[in-house]
């Protein structure tokens, strides 16, 4: 059996809360979540932690570990000095339920505005042909495990509550960059992107890029191209006379206007 | 009774994988009021974790393939004991349902010509599977849940409320369905996030809760795999079927300790891995039953020619079905030719370039390094077999996947039949997209009549009394045992005792294990209040997990033969008479009562795509076609 470690655990509510100290048992291999895991068994059964599959695959266990957003089961106890005191707290930009669960609800409500898919109504079922160099932008971001980790880190959101309203963040301003880059789309959502999902106050630090544990690079594949995407259309006359005569839509497809109600 | 929170709709479904949210999408897209209820957030059900593909015969990669041929590898794979409706309804259905998605915004990989790619997999004898890199099931679970928001924007456009007519209650979870009469009236449960309990009101409940992975110690399933849905069923009346047959996938991580069990996607046998001894040796030409000898290659030279010239080559062992390689794995490891951590290795660094390793198996090639420090273009990775999957589930009609209680569906892994005693890897994500389609109408079909004979089913406060009871005793008993301490040791015991390799003393010892550790389950209290307590939620669980034990091990008991996920170590040929037979396993009670049911015979139709001496193998000689209507 291994050596002990100490970790510093954020335990508490929406009321209040604070950090609590518990020593425990590592052995060879593990994560955080293994470690979290033995605590829920010998000390404290009621730990509420969010966590599915254990693989990094569904995004559930997202929290803060020393100060910096991370998987809990993709963050090796290896990693770690052994003599160092672990913090985990959950994630700062969300409200907190219990532990180190968090309310993440904005996500879902922010994803609800976004026009979905908006195909060729004419094309039929199984004749869709996409050339695979065409896809391979939209794959990369539909690789995305909704962990939320760069909304959390995002400093447009993350002390800014206020800027909630305006800016949806790195992970639905990719799904814009998606949709858009997808080779069947027919939508245009450049403008709302700017208007109603606040592409404008991301200033391209790239933090959301260093936290993602898919390796997807929010920045400079999905946000840069959708800011020049923006600009072009926002300054390039053509746009303005195929709207006059009548072959491109006067506007883009409208956020949708119920979609904040959660 | 305290409050309880009263919630009307016309269909609830439970569970928010593959199944339950395509039977959602078609009932509200038939105009019912849906509720979908998951015990995880949306978008994060077990589906996400499927790997290699979804099973298709759209003949993209080869013209040859068909429904016939897939319906065919089907029934072989499952060793003839599937329901054959269901299977070849899952073979005619499954193209229609991936173009579907595709409609919907999935993003699968591609073929040189723009359709949508097929990759080889165990037991089909065509490159089948759509997918997108190692990751589907992501893909398929983002889709439909873009699917459920596209329909909430409707609805926000049309009534200025997105939730009109279908809501996704994640963190929710069902503890009881409650009756009236006969009939189903309505689900109870309770809110994660604050502990509160509620009603879903509803004539119509359909099951989509996926597996039983949480009876095991070493499974690759996810945490929500406590077998909720089959206690559910059970415990509302409806019956499941063959629970002795549990598939271990042949492939997984055996080390670090912390993730044994995680998932080896069969891809990389499927993209050219190939599995090797201690000595080195392909130790898979060894192992090919005489059922699959003329489908599989003798030498590697033969094998490796297979994978470009699949017309004028036989298929490598490696990919023979998921049963036959885990039995083979297993062997080697007893034999004492296993690897240095009680696995045997997969290699598939020396036989394809870094690069298309990393194309095509990106998430395989990032959790052996991030978890294992192995580089998998470079070493060998070492595994072995875990749980994986249940064949076994609720006995559903084929076409409308209605249980034999009214008002009670079942769709994906909680049902039973399609896969008969093993599922072909794939095969379930396309099970999810076509039976949760027709739950989702047959419970559309099943509301109408109700409308027609008026009067819909209402709970009754004392069932509603007796739910909420159960549902707070670990709360308010004090002193208990630690829940889990207990579920600890229902997964030693299952693992041990009613794995891989079965015999009658270790599973008769199994089932007395049971009884005592069932005796110690009911008495488990957990500490903390009702807002999130996991402690709480495990010591819930516990009733199913044990529930489902017994089924397995009671159905395992029963069955004296050997056959895809069930093998008899004292039992160990593969009987005629007992492929006609299905176990059928009730309540009486509070006790697991076990039933033979006789197997209908196939359509004639269908008979006719296998040969004569194929049909042999596996039917008794009354069973067989006569020997002149033999298929040509
Ligand atoms: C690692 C791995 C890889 C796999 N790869 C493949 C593959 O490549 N191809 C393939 O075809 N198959 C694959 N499978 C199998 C396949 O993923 C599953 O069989 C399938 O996803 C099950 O889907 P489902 O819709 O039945 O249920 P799930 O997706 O498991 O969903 C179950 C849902 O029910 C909910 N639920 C459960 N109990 C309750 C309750 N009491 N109250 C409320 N909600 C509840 C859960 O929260 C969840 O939302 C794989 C399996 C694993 C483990
Ligand atoms: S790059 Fe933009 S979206 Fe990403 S963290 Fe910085 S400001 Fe936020
Ligand atoms: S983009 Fe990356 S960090 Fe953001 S939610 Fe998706 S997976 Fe997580
Ligand atoms: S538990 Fe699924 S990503 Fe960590």
């Amino acid at each position: 059996m291994g050596e002990k470690v100490t970790l510093k655990i954020w335990r508490g509510d929406a009321g209040q809360g604070e950090l609590t100290d518990y020593r425990v048992e590592v052995n060879e291999g593990e994560v955080i979540l293994d470690v979290l895991h033995r605590l829920q068994a010998t000390q404290a059964g009621d730990l509420a932690v969010r966590w599915n599959c254990k693989a990094g695959k569904c995004g559930s266990c997202s929290m803060e570990i020393n100060g910096r957003p991370r998987l809990a089961c993709m963050t090796r106890m290896s990693t770690f000095d052994p003599a160092e005191t672990i913090t985990l707290t959950p994630m700062r930009t969300f409200p907190v339920i219990r532990d180190l669960v968090t309310d993440v609800s904005f996500n879902y409500a922010k994803a609800r505005e976004i026009p979905s898919f908006t195909p060729d109504p004419s094309v039929k079922l199984g004749e869709f042909r996409m050339q695979q160099i065409d896809v391979n932008r939209s794959q990369e971001f539909r690789k995305c495990i909704e962990c939320f980790l760069c909304q959390d880190t995002c400093h447009v959101i993350r002390d800014h509550p206020e800027n909630e309203r305006a800016f949806a963040g790195p992970r639905f301003l990719m799904r814009i960059a998606e949709l858009e880059m997808h080779p069947a789309d027919t939508a245009d959502r450049r403008e709302i992107a700017q208007d109603d999902f606040g592409l404008g106050y991301c200033n391209i630090t790239k933090c959301c890029t260093e936290v993602c544990p898919e390796s997807i690079k929010i920045t400079d594949n999905a946000l840069i191209p959708m800011k020049e995407r923006v600009a072009g259309r926002k300054y390039d006359p053509l746009v303005w006379l195929g709207a006059k005569i009548g072959r491109r839509p006067r506007h883009d497809t409208p956020a949708v206007p119920g979609g904040k109600k959660s | 009774m305290t409050d309880i929170e009263r919630l009307p709709y016309d269909v609830v479904v439970i569970g928010a994988g593959g199944s339950g949210l395509r039977a959602a999408i078609e009932a509200r897209e038939a105009g019912l009021r849906t509720a979908v209820i998951s015990k995880s957030l949306f978008g994060k059900a077990h589906t996400v974790m499927a790997e290699g593909g979804c099973a298709a015969a759209m003949g993209n990669a080869n013209p040859h393939d068909n429904w016939q041929v897939h319906f065919r590898d089907t029934m072989r794979g499952g060793k003839f004991l599937n329901n054959w409706r269901m299977a070849e309804l899952h073979a005619k259905e499954a193209p229609d349902r991936v173009w579907e998605l595709e409609a919907w915004g999935a993003v699968f990989d591609r073929t040189p010509d723009g359709k949508i790619s097929q990759r080889n997999f165990g037991g089909h004898e065509y490159p089948r599977l759509a997918h997108v890199g190692d990751r589907t099931g992501l893909e398929m679970i983002r889709t439909l849940q873009q699917k459920v928001v596209a329909l909430q924007q409707e609805d926000a456009r049309q009534h200025g409320d997105p939730e009109a007519r279908i809501k996704v209650f994640a963190e929710t979870t069902v503890t009881r369905l409650v009756k009236d009469g006969e009939r189903i009236a309505g689900a109870f449960g309770y809110i994660r996030e604050n502990g509160r309990f509620v009603l879903f009101e509803a004539p119509a409940v359909i099951l989509a809760t996926g597996g039983i992975g949480k009876t095991f110690a070493v499974s690759s399933n996810s945490w929500e795999y406590t077998g909720d849905g089959h206690a559910l069923a059970l415990l509302a009346g409806a019956k499941l079927l063959n629970m002795e047959f549990v598939q271990f996938h042949p492939t997984h991580m055996v080390w670090p300790l912390s993730v044994r069990g995680l998932l080896v996607t069969e891809s990389v046998r499927g993209d050219g891995g190939v599995l090797r001894n201690s000595e080195g040796k392909r130790f898979m030409f060894g192992y090919v039953p005489d059922v699959f000898r003329a489908q599989y290659a003798e030498t590697e030279e033969e094998a490796d020619r297979w994978y470009t010239d699949p017309d004028h080559n036989r298929r490598p062992p490696e990919l023979l079905p998921r049963d036959e390689v885990a039995r083979s794995i297993n062997a080697e490891v007893k034999a004492g030719r296993g690897s240095p951590r009680g696995g045997v290795f997969l290699d598939i660094a020396s036989r394809r370039p870094a690069e298309e390793i990393l194309r095509r198996l990106p998430s395989m090639y990032h959790q052996f390094k991030e978890l294992a420090d192995v580089d998998i273009t470079k070493e060998p990775m070492e595994v072995g077999p875990a749980q994986h999957y249940v064949m076994g589930g609720v006995e559903v009609d084929p076409d409308s996947a209605a249980s034999s209680v009214p008002g009670l569906f079942a769709a994906g892994e909680v049902s039973g039949g399609m896969h008969g005693s093993n599922r072909l890897g794939g095969n379930s994500l396309s099970d999810l997209l076509v039976f949760g389609r027709r739950a989702g109408m047959g419970a559309v079909a099943y509301l109408d009549s109700l409308d027609e004979a008026g009067g819909r089913p209402a709970a009754t406060d004392a069932a509603l009394a007796a739910a909420q009871a159960e549902a707070i005793a670990p709360l308010e008993r004090a002193g208990g045992e630690n829940p889990y301490t207990v579920h600890s040791e229902v997964q030693q015991t299952m693992s041990d005792l009613v794995g891989i390799i079965r015999r009658e003393s270790e599973i008769k010892t199994a089932i007395a294990e049971l009884e005592k550790l069932r005796e110690r389950a009911v008495q488990v209290s957990a500490e903390g209040g009702a807002a999130y307590n996991p402690g709480w939620h495990l010591a819930l669980d516990l009733r199913n997990i044990m529930l489902i034990a017994a089924c397995v091990a009671h159905a395992a008991l029963e069955r004296q033969e050997s056959r895809g996920g069930h093998t008899r170590d004292d039992f160990p040929g593969m009987s005629p008479e007992w492929r006609k037979v299905n176990l059928i396993v009730a309540l009486d009670g509070d006790r697991v009562v076990l039933r033979r049911q006789p197997m209908k015979p196939m359509r004639g139709d269908l008979l006719a795509l296998f040969d004569r001496g194929e049909l042999a193998k596996y039917l008794t000689e009354e069973e067989l076609p006569p020997a002149g209507e033999e298929k040509s």
